[in-house]
């Protein structure tokens, strides 16, 4: 015998789910990849980006994302894009009739859900996506299947012609295990063909498709139901079956090992008949999903008899401990207060709010807020959106992207004489502002609001890890690119060009005279400012400060700032000659976590507060171990 | 054999993900089915970390849940303590002394605990303590706190701390090979902190 040839074992890698939908896009020979960032889809364009294989970029927003992915389609190439789920709403209108165009390159659309709300104003439940624009679509419950999922909804897409959607929950994006990956597959784009009754939504087109939509449901759920992703597997235990899908089949496998499970992966269109077969065989049949009742009640409806959120919580993420005493009050068991005696009992420790950074240039923007009366402040999505927290308490209203501007032209619109002495103030950062927000200052301008609007101009998409975006000059591999000139723009949007102004947000005074100024101002005012977010390169660090102990008076006006750097280092009480008794904070600074942004140096009255001048300048901006 | 469940806690910036990430490669590199999971939506702006890593012959769902953690990792003291009852009763606690104190504790609003440690203890917890930041500032540098505390939980571990040594020296020599050395030092100032720390309950 010959020497053995050396076997060649594909090897596992270790992956997040949201590197595993990254890499099977890559292995899938998609050619356009686009995303806006948000938490927890955003790592998954980072990923791609990093392959050389492929076109990826930041959109200005989701709807643009999946715009230029359908395009990409439509020339036959595959397609990705991905969005956090309240992407999906801003996407929702092009998703809705490229349901009805269908699609020609494979085009998969991931969306993640943020079950459990960790990083997100509101908590959806993304399926009904796939239900409202009758679209398939696939739930990995882990790493491993989010990779083998991708794949197959780039096969699923071009078998069907039409977009597939991949729902992702943090709980998935964000856990690894282990992944095999497939083989690399290229797939070379067919060219656009032109076929307007196809591409060109006009009523009498689209109405012979809207048929034809309903036509390719029937066929994708007779496909769903022969899925190998639609396993039955097997239990002992027929008291009680479960249909689950996503992460929760994970808590149902490791909590009920015994129980007979329908593991719903290519769970839109709904597989019915299978839930027949699994009901016929249990006692009685739980619907384990993650977030909205949504299988539950196509089960009723199709009279299939199952329990689900009358056992089950409605809100947040599931767990092998919430699934616990739902069973035992769907098998009628009282629920054995025995169940957990040895466990310990959480302890009550004060609440660790994520707090604005070191030197964050909005900072000075919240503490000139705060010092200002009779103020209105909407607001919206970023890291500014902290401002409505401690110390500063400045901001009013937070809903969605681009909100803060049409929110405070209601608020000027609407109010009455109740609100008539009050001034309307709108925040919002760079890239929000891109994305929804200057539409919402066109129709400020051209309908005469009075709002003065605070534009924060970063440089980055800061809450979701210093993205680049039109406003920062760089694309999403930080090459060199076309920068938008915010005070242009806003000029071009029709703010007049002596209401708009560039600032230092460092420089209080400034600060406060531009804004004091411009509220008392009847018409529409744009104040901007230009420092970095300090996570990103272009922030410069300078020399640290330090207290002063004989110097410090303890009257806490650094404190306002609300830098984490600022420690109270003992507390007391002064009687002041009025009789009034005043609570006094002594404070250190952290030199080690100061960067030298000055902030707090402005308001400390005695100038306890000097540069420490420390042996090595250090560069890091949260505080280390 | 069971599945190792090992809860990691602390602030975002301290390290909490990095480290438990080398844990899981080491346990991978033994071949195990590994699982590691956390949620740090706005972490990166100083809120609470907490990372799960599971690891045995197969794991099902990523989460640990309440009572289950074999060891519980603390970067932070009083972080340590909100998470004390993810152990099981009579848990192993490695927890760093340091305190890094929240501005909403600072404005007034909230108090530190006084001893997070002794509490954990009254608990009925094996809690071994020890300053990292100190052990690491010893080396020169403070960022080698979290290799200090891989060190300290390399003997806690079932497998021989050399592997996770390994897994330790891999990932931070691969990238700046001048910082082998004073990783390898960390790594043992780690463990000999725990060696020497007296986990009495109270």
């Amino acid at each position: 015998m010959g020497a053995a040839l050396p076997e060649t074992t594909p090897s596992r890698l270790f992956l997040s789910g949201n590197e595993a939908v990254a890499l099977a896009v890559r292995d899938a020979g998609c050619r356009v990849a686009a995303a806006y960032p948000g938490t927890p889809s955003t790592e998954i364009l980072e990923e791609v980006s990093r392959f050389p294989d492929l076109y990826t970029e930041w959109s200005v927003n989701e709807k643009v994302s999946l715009e230029v992915a359908l395009g990409a389609s439509m020339v036959g190439a595959r397609a990705f894009c991905a969005m956090k789920h309240v992407g999906l709403n801003v996407a929702a209108d092009a998703l809705m009739t490229m349901t009805v165009t269908g699609t020609e390159g494979g085009l998969v659309i991931a969306v993640a859900d943020d079950v459990g709300m960790s990083s997100s104003q509101n908590e959806q439940d993304s399926r009904f996506w796939a239900r409202f624009a009758h679209l398939p679509m696939f739930e990995p419950a882990d790493a491993q299947e989010s990779y083998d999922m991708t794949r197959a909804a780039f096969a699923l897409s071009e078998r069907f012609r039409c977009p597939v959607l991949l729902r992702l929950t943090t709980r998935i994006c964000h856990v690894k295990g282990r992944v095999l990956a497939g083989e690399r597959e290229a797939h070379e784009p067919a060219g656009f063909v032109k076929d307007p009754q196809r591409w060109v939504m006009v009523p009498g087109n689209a109405k012979p498709r809207v048929a034809l939509m309903y036509e390719r449901e029937d066929a994708l759920r007779a496909a769903a139901a022969e899925s190998a992703f639609n396993p039955l597997v097997a239990g002992s235990d027929r008291s009680v079956g479960f249909v689950t899908s996503g992460p929760a089949y994970m808590h149902v496998r490791e909590t009920f090992p015994d129980a007979p499970v329908l593991k719903l992966g290519q769970s839109w269109p709904l597989p019915l008949e299978r839930v027949r077969e699994l009901a016929a065989s249990v006692d009685q049949l739980l619907v384990v999903e993650e977030t909205e009742p949504l299988v539950e009640n196509e089960l009723r409806a199709a009279g299939i008899a199952c329990a689900g959120k009358d056992v089950l919580p409605r809100v947040g993420e599931l767990s092998p401990d919430r699934l616990r005493p739902a069973v035992a009050r769907l098998r009628g068991e009282t629920v054995a207060a025995e169940a957990q005696p040895t466990r310990l009992v959480p302890q009550q420790v004060f609440p660790r709010p994520p707090t604005m950074c070191v030197a964050c240039p909005h900072l000075g923007i919240y503490y000139t807020l705060a010092q200002l009366r009779n103020l209105t402040i909407s607001g919206d999505i970023g890291c500014y959106t902290l401002g409505a927290g401690q110390p500063w308490n400045a901001l009013d209203t937070c809903i969605s992207m681009g909100a803060s501007m049409g929110v405070a032209l209601g608020m000027d619109k609407g109010r009455g004489e109740a609100d008539a002495k009050k001034s309307v103030v709108a925040v919002i950062g760079d890239s929000t502002f891109l994305h929804m927000g200057m539409q919402g200052l066109l129709d400020i301008t051209w309908n005469r609001g009075n709002v003065t609007v605070l534009l924060l101009d970063n440089r980055a998409v800061g809450m979701t890890g210093g993205q680049d975006n039109p406003g920062t000059g760089r694309d999403i591999h930080g090459e060199e690119a076309p920068r938008i000139d915010f005070a242009k723009l806003c000029e071009a949007l029709g703010v007049k060009k002596e209401r708009i102004h560039v600032l230092d947000p460092y420089q209080l005074p400034v600060l406060f005279k531009a804004l004091r100024e411009e509220i008392k101002v009847p018409e529409p005012s744009v104040i901007i400012t230009d420092r970095p977010c300090v996570l990103i390169g272009d922030y410069q660090p300078t020399q640290p400060y330090k207290v002063i102990d004989d110097k410090c008076t303890g009257c806490a006006n650094c404190l306002d700032v609300g830098c984490p750097a600022i420690h109270v280092t003992r507390r007391g009480t002064e009687l002041k000659p009025s009789g009034k008794e005043v609570e006094l904070s002594f404070v250190r600074i952290e030199t080690s976590a100061c960067t030298g942004c000055g902030l707090c140096v402005q308001p400390c009255a005695p100038e306890a507060i000097v540069h420490a001048m420390p042996e090595h300048p250090v560069k890091f901006l949260h505080a280390k171990i | 054999m069971t599945i190792t469940n090992i809860a990691v806690c602390g602030i975002g910036g301290q390290g909490v993900m990095t480290a438990t990430e080398i844990l899981a490669e080491a346990a991978l590199s033994l071949g195990f089915d590994v699982k590691k999971t956390e949620v740090a939506g706005m972490s990166q702006r100083g809120g609470v970390v907490t990372s799960h890593l599971r690891f045995g012959p197969e794991v099902l769902s990523p989460q640990i849940m309440p009572g289950e953690a074999d060891l519980l990792v603390g970067f932070e003291a009083a972080e340590a303590l909100r998470w004390a009852h993810m152990l099981k009763p009579g848990g192993v606690a490695l927890v760093n002394q340091g305190r890094l104190v929240p501005p909403v504790v600072n404005i007034g609003l909230y108090d530190y605990p006084d001893d997070p440690i002794a509490q954990m203890r009254k608990l009925g917890l094996a809690v071994f303590d020890f300053d990292a930041s100190a052990l690491a500032m010893q080396l020169g540098n403070i960022r080698l706190g979290n290799t200090v505390m891989l060190g300290a939980m390399s003997d806690r571990l079932p497998f021989p701390a050399d592997v996770l040594r390994q897994a330790v020296l891999a990932r931070f020599g691969a990238r700046k090979p001048e910082l082998l050395e004073l990783n390898r030092q960390a790594f043992e100032l780690g463990r000999a902190a725990v060696a020497e720390a007296s986990p009495a309950t109270v």
